[in-house]
């Protein structure tokens, strides 16, 4: 299984990153879906599960899980489809999801079973670094990475316990707020990058607000290891649900475009 | 944080990273003011002579009769607003002018913790934004007025079904966005910390004076305290002043809707398993995967899937009993105390009722009970006239 580690030393570039919601709009068409996003030239896939009440997401991502859990979505399911997407291909896979569905299926089994099938690690959305300790040790000897996040008002002495914990990568939030495609990046992302840059050698990725092949190149330029872009491919299949080839193209040609500008830097 | 905000194994702050600096300038500023000799007599003052406190203890002789004990009523209904939410709202909203804040943000299901807050952003003179499910919105057509008589504005929000859950969703996120210059009013003892811990302490006067009002006018202290629980803020205003008096029994009512056997009713802690939403650890309405229920209840401001860390611990320790009343005895004891007291009971608080009207013959005829009567039921006329209408339809 292929390592975070592994795939930042090998890559001479900053890292794409996908999100999709498993099993939006269904099962079939999201393992489709992923497989095309692979095929498109993917690094790593940060995938969520669904869940009834999801406070860090903005409209694009919630109605994704409302999509996915109508379409019968279970945290069982989603395992098999994560298990369906690594033997398609072996990429790196971090999950995004919140503390009850883990803590309802078990935190200790869920992180063995996410393992067992070939999940990286476990971002939980609604966990910060002051409870972490209630799943950090639990990932960990399981054998996932950890995975937490920074926003634009953490302050210095937390980021440093935070990169402390964090043997998988940093997923750097660009903006106060949720997520959700915006206009404009946001203009305090390039001063967090260098400052989590100067305090830490964990790798950092940046995520929410990033709509574009432009404002992918501005993260890469500003020194981020790799870029996660969610609701701007999720808006694809949000507008083409009656049309899955047109929405599969978008979702390509999108993909491709970010990943040449990517390796053009 | 300064503290892990715990009550047992519950409680907590389970909420992204983003939202950890705000809630320790919230924690600090509490701690910081809420003994503030300057604080507390602005507080007091407002509390007086804006809201009306302190509220009579009031002994329901015909309704006493009726059940064949003593009760007596903590008349939190005759507040500014009609109900105990005031308390609360004036300590945050002050909490909030001390830190410099000049927004304020809240959520509300039933309307009454929206109109308490958009009351005080007048009084304050802060913008006030009321978000609040769509469904929530039609069924609550007048406070939503209310609301906007007072200048807040109302946001309706989608989300799964348009409930209050959904209204917390939504508020959280928008504060998540604003948090330099917003202050979320969060309207019951739940939550992530320190909310549970700072609405427990500006609900805490009910229980305060109504513990001395039995020690006035009855002489001695009751046997048991009744008071309905949705997320459980007036429950816990009034049980804290009794904690230490082990002979005196307390009781929460929940929403037992249409029978808990049903499975549309909002008894968290009759009926829920532990579980994480909305930044706290606490009993919760969930399937067996984690996905939290909607609820069902004739009272919209006891439709909540989870309820508040301390009454979970309560629970657990035995100090605190918690049953469920259904909407029809509900709607019974409302007419029963129209009828016999003159006094119209918010169906929230009609639940306490409930259980009182169901203790009729159970209890000795010296028993002194005190009820939380948390809110008036001017709001509630029109749903009622439809349940009576769809029942005997």
């Amino acid at each position: 299984m292929k390592s975070y580690s592994e795939l930042f030393s090998e890559l001479d570039r900053t890292a794409l990153i996908p999100f999709f919601m498993i099993g939006d709009p269904d099962y079939d068409t999201g393992l489709e879906i992923v497989k095309t996003a692979i095929d498109s030239g993917a690094d790593i896939l940060e995938l969520g599960i669904a869940f009834s009440d999801p406070i860090a997401d903005g409209p694009t991502i919630q109605k994704a899980g409302i999509r996915a859990m109508r379409s019968g979505m279970t945290v069982k399911r989603a395992i098999e489809f994560i298990k369906e997407v690594k033997d398609y291909k072996d990429i790196p896979i971090g999950l995004l999801m919140y503390y009850n569905l883990i803590y309802q299926y078990g935190s200790k089994e869920f992180f063995e079973d996410c393992c067992k099938s070939g999940v990286n690690s476990v971002l939980v959305a609604d966990m910060n670094i002051d409870n972490a300790k209630e799943v950090a040790d639990l990932q960990r000897s399981a054998g996932l990475d950890t995975v937490f996040m920074v926003t634009p008002n953490t302050r210095s002495e937390r980021i440093e316990r935070i990169a402390a914990q964090t043997n998988g990568f940093i997923y750097s939030v660009s903006l106060l707020g949720v997520t959700g495609s915006r206009e404009k990046l946001s203009d305090t992302v390039k001063g967090l990058i260098e400052k989590l840059k100067g305090l830490t050698d964990v790798p950092v990725c940046v995520g929410f607000g990033i709509s574009s092949a432009e404002h992918a190149v501005q993260i890469a330029r500003s020194g981020a290891d790799g870029v996660i872009i969610g609701s701007k491919i999720v808006k694809m299949i949000e507008e083409n649900l009656d049309d899955k080839q047109k929405m599969l193209d978008q979702i390509s040609s999108f993909i491709s475009d970010v990943k040449s500008a990517l390796a053009a830097i | 944080m300064k503290n892990k905000g715990r009550f047992g194994d519950y409680g907590g702050f389970y909420v992204p990273e983003v939202l950890i600096p705000v809630l320790e300038e919230l924690e600090e500023a509490f701690y910081k003011y809420y003994k503030d000799e300057k604080f507390v007599a602005e507080l007091d003052n407002l509390s007086r002579n804006y809201a009306g406190r302190p509220t009579p203890l009031y002994y329901a002789s015909r309704f006493s009769e009726y059940v064949g004990f003593k009760v007596y009523l903590k008349r939190e209904d005759l507040l500014h607003g009609g109900a105990h939410k005031v308390n609360n709202t004036l300590g945050q909203g002050l909490l909030a002018k001390y830190m410099g804040k000049t927004k304020l943000i809240a959520e509300t299901g039933a309307g009454q913790h929206g109109l308490a807050t958009a009351m005080i952003g007048a009084l304050l003179g802060m913008e006030t934004k009321i978000f609040m499910g769509t469904t929530d919105i039609e069924r609550q057509s007048v406070n939503v007025h209310k609301m906007k008589l007072c200048g807040a504005e109302v946001i309706g929000v989608e989300g799964a079904t348009g409930t209050l859950k959904d209204a917390i969703n939504d508020a959280l996120r928008y504060w998540t966005g604003h948090v330099d210059d917003t202050f979320y009013l969060f309207g019951t003892a739940a939550g992530p910390h320190p909310y549970p811990t700072v609405v427990r302490h500006f609900q805490t006067p009910i229980g305060i004076e109504a513990r001395q009002q039995c020690l006035d006018n009855i002489g001695r202290l009751p046997d048991i305290i009744v008071a309905c629980v949705g997320g459980g803020s007036n429950a816990i205003g009034i049980f804290s002043a009794f904690l230490e008096d082990k002979d005196v029994r307390l009781v929460g009512v929940e929403a037992g809707g249409e029978g808990v056997s049903t499975g549309r009713h909002a008894s968290t802690l009759v009926a829920g398993k532990i579980g994480i939403l909305h930044g706290t650890k606490s009993y919760l309405l969930q399937n067996q995967e984690g996905q939290v229920f909607d609820t069902e209840s004739i009272s919209a401001g006891l439709d909540y899937p989870g309820v508040g860390p301390e009454h979970c611990m309560l629970k657990d320790i035995g100090r605190a009993e918690y049953v469920e009343a259904e909407d029809k005895d509900v709607i019974k004891v409302f007419d029963l105390m129209c009828r016999l007291e003159g006094i119209l009971p918010a169906l929230e608080s009609s639940h306490a009722l409930a259980y009182l009207m169901k203790s009729k013959g159970k209890l000795s005829s010296d028993t002194v009970v005190v009820a939380n009567l948390s809110g008036r039921g001017d709001k509630d006329v029109g749903i009622i006239e439809s349940y009576r209408k769809v029942t005997k339809g």
